[in-house]
């Protein structure tokens, strides 16, 4: 019988990108049956387009820095678009895959993507901010398959 | 060793090869064989990993010169 990952993606930056369309894209290749579902800030990563995720070092002293660097120097201007270019750059030169690739990956492969239509209200979101291949659909639509799911992950 | 679709991953990192090898083995025939080139390190126990939960049958990984080739036969339908 087809196993079955839900996944609630609820971070919106470029590194917790990664990890809800690392785990679909596999999960799909494993011939899981995926469903994702956006909320919060997640549904920064169903937007047409993806070239505005940022990464910061602000509250995240575990980010690896080429130099120590205290707080109050990451939150002078331009530092968080200064730490998503390296980032990126990183991600180029490793062959690490970027989102847009990871998303049509899952696209592809018929992974659900499902918005909270909660939030989408909240921040004022049109359903035409969004890729069409999306659906939107509540709490009660989550558990509809995540009732019946092998493995749930919140991220 | 013979096989029926050759594949390239190297210098790609994880998930990639996984679904490229995916990819590779829907464009071939069930019992075809498929060879992929990696040179992701975790791409061994990855594979390994993906064959024990498809289905998809494992015949030979090796490795050289940190190039590991793996010869994977797609699973009878």
């Amino acid at each position: 019988m087809t196993k079955k990952l839900a996944l609630i993606a609820s971070k919106g930056s470029l590194d917790w990108a990664y990890p809800p369309f690392i785990l679909a894209s596999t999960a799909a290749a494993l011939d899981y049956e995926v469903s994702l579902f956006f909320t919060f800030y997640g549904l920064t990563l169903l937007k047409k387009d993806l070239s505005d995720l940022k990464v910061s070092p602000l509250g995240n002293p575990a980010m690896p820095m080429p130099v120590p660097m205290p707080n109050f120097v990451q939150m002078l201007p331009g530092m968080e678009s200064m730490a998503t270019m390296m980032m990126k750059q990183k991600i180029a030169s490793k062959g690490v895959a970027s989102i847009d690739e990871l998303r049509s990956a899952c696209i592809e492969a018929g992974v659900k993507l499902i918005a909270c239509q909660m939030t989408v209200d909240l921040f004022d979101f049109k359903k035409t901010d969004f890729i069409d291949e999306i659906e939107i659909g509540g709490a009660a639509t989550f558990f509809e398959f995540a009732g019946e799911s092998d493995v749930n992950l919140f991220i | 060793m013979e096989f029926d679709k050759e594949l390239d991953a190297c210098n790609l990192n994880c998930p990639l090869p996984i679904l490229r090898c995916k990819k590779g083995l829907s464009e071939i025939e069930a019992t075809q064989i498929l060879k992929i080139t990696a040179t992701d390190s975790g791409s061994v126990k990855d594979f390994q990993a993906f064959c024990k939960q498809t289905g998809h049958e494992l015949l030979v990984q090796d490795e050289e010169d940190g190039v590991f080739t793996f010869y994977i036969k797609k699973r009878a339908n």
